[in-house]
């Protein structure tokens, strides 16, 4: 390990050649910087593939199976016939920004990628705010649909546009509330810290709910089914970038699938333990592997999904966000602040140097889960209560409309 | 006198971000090209945040700044699309508000900038503190007694008001 080049010592290695230190550096910085943003690049021709065949498979279909081994190259012909289409500009676009809108959309999703601990020594940039940051670039991707949707000057695309701005804003703020509570049980905003401080115990097990309502809001964020208004062919037929085409738009897909991807592997860091798992400081680029798994299940649950749900009405998903996920998203913060005190001052929470410790760690988790198991509990008896109070409703109604139905007639001349 | 390095470089590209962005603001006619600028130029005061070392609000700007006003101000302008093709120009306040400008512009440089970085300036004297505040520090601060908590309830108790005052006025009469 000691006498091989590779990333983690390559500054030594250089300057051991004769270089001058200050280019050791940049040229150790720019092969990080270039690593980090090809490896979403190299996955994305992947994942079409994958997304494709899990939803042939749930549709009952093959997939794609014609180009490479199981299809597997079918990705790659795409992008080149992608990139041989012609490239229209529409009349009354707007030059300018329409050719811009596709380079932030690919940008603002590469950027998060800096903060995504890898492994344990592998990071390409460990902010002490990384999921601030996280939040701060993403919210980026909004600038570039109402851009596109605007510039193209058509319709449907500012449509698309006008749906998006409000599904993205709204989901943000039930995003961003779920995110405090690994910050507060990590006690930290960095990716790299809170990977660390899930080495004894996942923070799924300890905030099931604050993970579930950071999944849900993260498919409205990347506008993946059962959220995909913004692109819902059968109504305003592509959204925002109907009107690209050829490479452009090739480039708006491809970051929206890396967008998916990156949301998966966020909750894989922020609450699957990131790298963690058997002898990962043995062998770091072990945990590599394990973040591809981790990712992996969270990215096939979100594929399932997509090619199983049908699409939800506008004002069904800001009722669903404005009146069900931000009061339980405030909820859950509270409860989980109060039973962390609660944890503290009774002495369960593991101490600084066992903090990596399962045994240590379970007092504090029980605490958590169970409460956020009554929390759901809650949440269910009231939704039941509501639902029958509905039904009751609904029966009370019809009853009145089948009584009143019969003396609709006799109030008619009865013809003898 | 001024040292040409990495940060020196970095703060003459987003001074050029600021102040390009916003005359671009102020000279363009087309309200969408105007906040972009305007996107711009805020870019540019994060990018300051970062070399001052100040991470958290660099991030916060972004996301405040970028991620909201300036989408809100793009929303409100689309809902208005026959503003976006002006041509021609609307008032002819040009004058006005560029002596405006050039006081308020005056005022900063008497006021602020001379006191501090002028001949006998306190920068002259007074050398940059060594500690560097944190994320932490900056929570702390906003909590403590004899820091800032007041200023942080006022302003938490304001945006409420706010709050509860746009569902008021958007709400339906039922």
């Amino acid at each position: 390990m000691e006498d091989v080049c590779s990333i983690n010592n390559l500054v030594r290695c250089l300057l051991d050649g004769g270089m001058d230190a200050g280019l050791a550096n940049f040229i150790t910085l720019l092969l990080g910087v270039v690593l980090v943003a090809a490896l979403p690049l190299v996955t994305v021709i992947f994942l079409i593939w994958v997304e494709r065949k899990v939803a042939a498979r749930v549709q009952d279909r093959i997939g794609p199976n014609r180009v490479g081994p199981f299809g597997l190259l079918q990705s790659v012909a795409d992008a080149l016939k992608l990139l041989t289409k012609e490239d229209i500009t529409p009349m009354g676009a707007d030059k300018f920004i329409y050719n811009l809108a596709p380079i932030i959309a690919f940008a603002s999703i590469v950027l998060i990628w800096a903060v995504i601990p890898f492994t344990p020594l592998h990071i390409g940039a460990d902010l002490s705010i990384g999921i601030l940051y996280f939040m701060a670039v993403g919210s980026i991707a909004t600038v570039k649909v109402m851009v596109a949707g605007w510039s193209s000057n058509n319709k449907y695309a500012l449509l698309g546009a006008f749906r998006t701005i409000a599904q993205l804003l709204s989901y943000e703020v039930p995003l961003v509330l779920a995110l405090i509570v690994p910050v507060m049980l990590a006690g930290t905003m960095s990716m790299q810290a809170m990977t660390v401080a899930q080495q004894g115990m996942w923070f799924i097990f300890m905030a099931p709910v604050a993970a579930v309502i950071f999944f849900i809001a993260n498919l409205a964020e990347v506008g993946r089914a059962p959220f995909d208004l913004l692109e819902a062919e059968s109504e305003i037929i592509a959204g925002y970038n109907i009107e690209y085409s050829g490479f452009k738009f090739g480039m708006f897909m491809a970051g929206e699938f890396m967008h998916a991807f990156t949301v998966c592997v966020l909750m894989a860091v922020i609450f699957l333990g990131g790298w963690s798992g058997p002898f990962v400081h043995e062998v770091p680029l072990l945990g590599f592997v394990y973040l591809g798994l981790k990712t992996a299940f969270v990215y096939i649950i979100m594929l399932v999904l997509r090619s199983t749900v049908p699409r939800v009405r506008i004002d069904q998903l800001m009722a669903f966000n404005w009146k069900f996920l931000v009061p339980i998203s405030i909820v859950n913060l509270l409860l989980t602040a109060f039973l962390l005190y609660i944890v503290r001052a009774l002495g369960l929470a593991p101490a600084p140097n066992q903090a990596t410790d399962f045994v240590a760690n379970l007092p504090q988790t029980i605490v958590l889960f169970v409460g956020n198991l009554a929390l759901v509990g809650v949440i269910v008896s009231m939704i039941r209560s509501q639902g029958r109070r509905q039904r009751l409703a609904d029966e009370a109604r019809l009853a009145e409309s089948e009584t009143e139905e019969p003396a609709l007639p006799a109030g008619v001349p009865a013809g003898d | 006198m001024i040292e040409l390095n990495v940060q020196t470089i970095a703060f003459l590209v987003f001074a050029l971000f600021i102040l390009g962005g916003g005359l671009g603001v102020v000279t363009t006619r087309n309200l969408i090209h105007a906040t972009l600028y305007l996107i711009l130029s805020l870019f540019g005061v994060a990018g300051f945040f970062v070399l001052l070392s100040a991470p958290f609000l660099a991030a916060v700007q972004v996301l405040v700044y970028i991620g909201a006003i300036a989408i809100l101000i793009i929303f409100a302008v689309m809902l208005t699309r026959s503003m976006t093709q002006l041509r021609q120009v609307y008032n002819h306040q040009w004058t006005a508000s560029a002596v405006v400008s050039g006081l308020l512009f005056a005022l900063l440089v008497v006021g602020v900038i001379l006191p501090v970085w002028g001949i006998n300036g306190a920068q002259a004297v007074e050398t940059v503190s060594e500690v560097v505040a944190d994320t932490v520090d900056l929570g702390k601060a906003l909590v403590d007694r004899n820091q800032y908590v007041l200023p942080f309830e006022v302003a938490s108790l304001l945006l409420t008001a706010a709050m509860i005052g746009a569902i008021v006025i958007a709400r339906d009469d039922e």
